[in-house]
């Protein structure tokens, strides 16, 4: 029975939380699928879905806050609610690029395609969905070391973001035709490359959860304990 | 010491038709002597819901409360005027029964104030007076409102040991069964955890959360967080008067009178 219903409002905010990561989840694959199939209806249902993503942050936002206002947590209680507010900020954002390439999918028009080039970037988005589903499953389980796990699988994106590069501008040396279309195929690499590097903020966030501290994933810099 | 100006006030109007309401009260003045405590108080509480009533020592707080069932009636020289609306009834009319009227607004205190006499006796003293004297209803109603009150298991095969033995927070809990024991439809409290340590604090808040299914509940606190926690209204008096009257959460993280904001966030006076 005891703090029963802050043990509720905290459970709620989880289940919204981990609700949140699935829209977006659903919202990069389709974003990606419909690139790739040149899907614009996909692509606007996309688009049309993210309103109910931010919607989601701002009611998280806005339950976190009176949380704190009302229950005023300490320790595991308080690292729990603001683990929510930041890592909701990171979805939002992973949702907002999720439309970015929702947005390249309604401007491209009958440009020239690079099968090779779709093909790597339909590889990419494949791995950038695994890792949000894991990051999300993560997250759930409080698992600090799968977080740190899943963080260096970014370097598998940035590889992948390295060699579409290369093979978008050396489509472009060969070919002028095919400029407008690489350009896009760089733009989504970019959003998608983003999406990973958010992926790492939220694991960044599952290990301030596990232990306190405030540590820089995937970068030179020591870990160090901030709080 | 920063002084607020008084006619600024926000009182949330319960009473607009979309919840019931359990009480309510229309221009509560309370003087003692040539003294005014409370300088016209009007809010109405909302059934099945807790509502704090916070404020500094000597906002009135208390006073206004007890004025709910008329506890200040015993004291002498004191005044109190204005309508408390209780099922169509002004509670506040010479013509009502105080005695029954209690029945329906029971009252915990600060202190916990059981009788010297067995746990049992306590619960059921109020009925065996009222003329009930069936053993089988006395028994389930032991049971039941210490159940209710989140007892039961502590003390049901020491019902006939004496209740001065419980500790503050048992004894505590005890008041509430004694108070619900009568079946009031509101549960006046006034400072019920001041003298409880944190985790009897937390027990007797959990009480009260369950409570709420069936009472509607009033609590006097000082302790902001308790507040926060328990309660679904909070009222901020002031010198006397209730400043700001709206829901908790809103007067926890966007209060719309500057004294509230200063009170709930410590930077008051």
């Amino acid at each position: 029975m005891f703090r029963q219903n802050f043990d509720d409002e905290l459970n709620d905010l989880h289940v919204r939380f981990s609700e949140m990561g699935m829209m977006v989840n659903e919202a990069i694959y389709k974003s990606v699928n419909a690139f790739i199939n040149h899907d614009k209806t996909l692509a606007q249902e996309v688009i049309d879905a993210d309103v109910q993503i931010n919607e989601r942050e701002v009611d998280l936002e806005k339950r976190s806050f009176e949380m704190i206002a009302l229950q005023q947590p300490v320790t595991t209680d308080l690292r729990m609610i603001v683990t929510v507010m930041k890592a909701s900020s990171d979805l939002e954002r992973m949702g907002d690029h999720a439309v970015s390439i929702a947005k390249s999918t309604i401007r491209v028009k009958g440009n020239t395609r690079a099968p090779e080039i779709e093909e790597t970037l339909a590889q990419m988005a494949t791995k950038v969905k695994q890792m949000v589903e894991e990051v999300l499953d993560a997250y759930v389980k409080s698992d600090e070391k799968r977080a740190r796990k899943i963080a260096k699988e970014d370097l598998l994106v940035d590889e992948f973001s390295n060699k579409i590069y290369k093979m978008c501008i050396k489509q472009m040396q060969e070919d002028s035709d095919t400029i407008i279309g690489s350009m896009d195929y760089m733009l989504v690499d970019s959003y998608l490359e983003r999406i990973g590097d958010y992926v790492t903020n939220i694991c960044e966030w599952i290990i301030y959860l596990d232990t306190g501290k405030l540590i820089e994933l995937n970068s030179n810099s020591k870990e160090e304990n901030v709080l | 010491m920063k002084t607020y100006d008084s006619e600024d006030r926000y009182i949330k109007d319960l009473d607009d038709g979309k919840r019931e309401i359990a009480l309510s009260t229309d221009d509560i003045h309370v003087s003692y002597g040539t003294h005014e405590a409370i300088h016209g108080v009007s809010l109405a509480f909302e059934r099945f819901k807790i509502t704090a009533l916070i404020g500094a020592s000597g906002s009135g707080k208390s006073t206004y409360l007890r004025s709910l069932n008329r506890m200040n009636d015993n004291i002498a020289g004191t005044k109190v005027t204005g309508k408390i609306m209780y099922r169509g009834l002004d509670v506040n009319s010479n013509e009502v029964d105080v005695y029954e009227m209690r029945k329906h607004i029971g009252m915990v205190f600060q202190q916990p104030n059981p009788f010297a006499k067995s746990i049992y006796d306590n619960i059921t003293f109020a009925l065996q007076r009222h003329g009930e004297k069936r053993k089988d209803v006395l028994d389930e109603t032991v049971e039941t409102t210490l159940k209710q009150a989140g007892l039961w298991e502590q003390v049901k095969d020491d019902l006939h040991q004496s209740a001065l033995a419980l500790s503050g927070g048992q004894a505590q809990r005890l008041c509430i069964a004694r108070a619900i024991a009568m079946k009031p439809d509101i549960l006046l409290l006034d400072e019920p955890a001041a003298v409880l340590d944190p985790i009897s604090t937390a027990t007797l808040e959990e009480t009260l959360m369950e409570l709420k299914e069936r009472y509607t509940i009033i609590i006097v606190t000082h302790n902001m967080q308790q507040a926060g926690r328990i309660s679904d209204y909070t009222a901020f008096f002031h010198l006397g008067n209730a400043l700001e009257y709206d829901e908790t959460r809103k007067i926890f993280t966007r209060p719309k009178i500057q004294a509230t904001e200063d009170y709930v966030s410590g930077h008051f006076g």
